[in-house]
């Protein structure tokens, strides 16, 4: 199992235990973390799992894909370090990965 | 209430389902207007779903003819989400126009990127969720009043006293409209998305065109106040001053402001009809709803995905390909059946049902998905949660006395008229 954590646009952290290979979206989704939706359920198509990724995280959650790119046209707030959960997949090199939840999902 | 329009409504679901089972597979054309009259598309769809998933489709309308129906969740979500490969610079809906015809409008929803990614980002931070909080207070307000005016003991059209005057007052809001003329908001709106050849009863094209000059018109002079004033927060003021959206000529204004006004009046509009027709019809669901109102977070996404108000997007192959095992070949238009989709047992559990405390009621089809996706879905979620909250706190009981009237379009997935009574 990997811990990982949301912080909420107020500051409150949830910390989360997830199998390994499970995407951040649903290590969200699964435990009920508020503030991400994952309206199309992990396709890379809303939206709606907008996070922004702790700076000493960054260098290890991967690049953004194309389709990825495109679709953080949609987000409200998109800085460097925003991210799709959904598009990242939990491995042995994220356990204990920090995220920051936007104020809202568009 | 006449007692024979529910007897006659289901004697004509009867026969439908009967004449679509008995259908040739190549005679089903879901794209006709008389089977959303009537309320009997479903049935095709269910056939296609199982039977021919991505079909050949043929109209006998000319400009619509030949097209695509991608009947299934996946698939769908195959295409929208493929922006590459299935383009939407040929418009969303099916019907072409001859090259160079003025009433192909030029929109945003119908541009691929990057000049559709640029216009978009000019209008996403006003409906962004952080800005909504500014008008919770403005849309609960007038929520109110107009649930507070409503007559007692008396038939009335649910559609023209409630979800037609809701949706125009909030896009009146929007673009900082004239209040007094809101009404040709919601007059433009059906006169941009009618059609003689799919409808009969609707004006000829060159009244079409002229009406929506002088819709062009007007808002030219609003634009023309907003640009020699410095920026505010109405969608006017944003397109006057935004970069990308300035220099549009007036094809591609117009065409934005019908995006913008379908976009943010008709679905909503259908949306706050429907639902209450839903749950007239589930009077076990609206004793959930009434014993619990917060399942009205629930209850909104599902009533967005039963009514499913834009029943389709039209998108067109920008090269040879192929969709759940058929050959589509470069120009091919197809259909993305929201309706359909929403539907699919295979990604939604129970699809036939209305629930209002779902398991996952936000994963359904009607804002779509990838690049296209709604810019308003929020404002609009938004609207019918102060609704129905409104309605909770006011009414112990609406009745639907009698049929809803749809509307004949196989695009706007709509009513014109469903007449309630409320007791006193």
């Amino acid at each position: 199992m990997l811990k990982v954590t949301f912080i909420d646009f107020a500051g409150g952290a949830s910390t989360v235990e997830v199998p390994l290979g499970t995407t951040l979206m649903r290590a969200a989704t699964d435990n009920r973390v508020r503030g991400i939706d994952g309206d199309c359920g992990g396709n890379c198509a809303c939206a709606t799992c907008h996070v922004y990724v702790d700076p000493a995280w960054s260098g290890r959650v991967g690049a953004r894909s194309a389709t990825e790119e495109d679709m953080l046209n949609l987000v409200a707030e998109p800085r460097a370090n925003s991210r799709l959960a959904c598009q990242i997949t939990l491995t042995d090199a994220l356990n204990g990965l920090v995220v920051n939840l936007p104020e809202a999902q568009h | 209430m006449n007692a024979i329009a529910p007897v006659e409504s289901a004697s004509i679901q009867a026969a439908a389902r009967a004449r679509v089972a008995a259908l040739p597979l190549e005679e089903l054309n879901p794209a006709d207007a008389q089977e959303f009259v009537d309320d009997t598309v479903g049935y095709i769809f269910e056939r296609l779903r199982r039977e021919d998933p991505v079909h050949r489709s043929h109209s006998p309308i000319p400009g619509i003819d030949t097209y695509w129906s991608v009947t299934r969740y996946q698939d769908i979500m195959q295409v929208d989400t493929s922006h590459g490969i299935y383009s939407s610079e040929n418009g969303i809906t099916l019907m072409d126009f001859p090259p160079g015809d003025e009433q192909k409008l030029r929109m945003f929803i119908a541009m691929d990127p990057p000049k559709h990614d640029e216009q978009r980002k000019t209008i996403n931070s006003i409906v962004a969720p952080a800005n909504l909080n500014t008008w919770q207070d403005l849309i609960r307000a007038r929520t109110a009043k107009v649930l507070d005016s409503l007559p007692r003991n008396e038939t009335f059209n649910w559609v023209d006293l409630v979800s037609i005057e809701l949706t125009t007052y909030m896009l009146a809001t929007l673009f900082d409209f004239p209040v007094e003329d809101r009404r040709l908001l919601t007059y433009w709106s059906d006169i941009s998305t009618s059609n003689k050849l799919t409808n009969p009863d609707a004006p000829e094209p060159e009244v079409r065109m002229a009406e929506l000059r002088k819709m062009l018109e007007y808002f030219t002079r609003l634009w023309n106040e907003r640009i020699n004033s410095p920026p505010r927060t109405d969608l006017i003021s944003m397109l006057a001053h935004g970069t990308a959206t300035r220099n549009m000529g007036p094809a591609e204004f117009m065409g934005n402001l019908v995006l913008l006004i379908v976009g943010g009046n008709d679905t909503t509009r259908n949306s706050m009809t429907g639902g209450l027709l839903a749950l007239h019809e589930h009077p076990q669901e609206m004793a959930k709803l009434r014993a619990n109102p917060a399942l009205v977070d629930s209850l909104v996404p599902e009533i967005i995905r039963w009514q499913t108000p834009l029943a389709y997007m039209r998108r067109s192959a920008l090269v040879d390909t192929e969709l759940g095992g058929k050959q589509i070949r470069k120009g091919d238009k197809l259909a993305m059946w929201y309706l359909s989709g929403n539907r699919d047992e295979t990604a939604i559990p129970n699809p036939n049902r209305f629930i209002v405390d779902r398991e996952r009621p936000r994963q359904h089809l009607s804002f779509g998905f990838g690049i296209h996706r709604c810019v308003g879905n929020r404002l609009a979620e938004l609207q019918l949660k102060i609704l129905w909250e409104e309605i909770l706190r006011r009414f112990a009981v609406i009745d639907v006395v009698g049929e809803p009237t749809r509307v004949r379009s196989s695009f706007v997935r709509g009513f014109s008229h469903l007449p309630v009574r409320i007791p006193g």
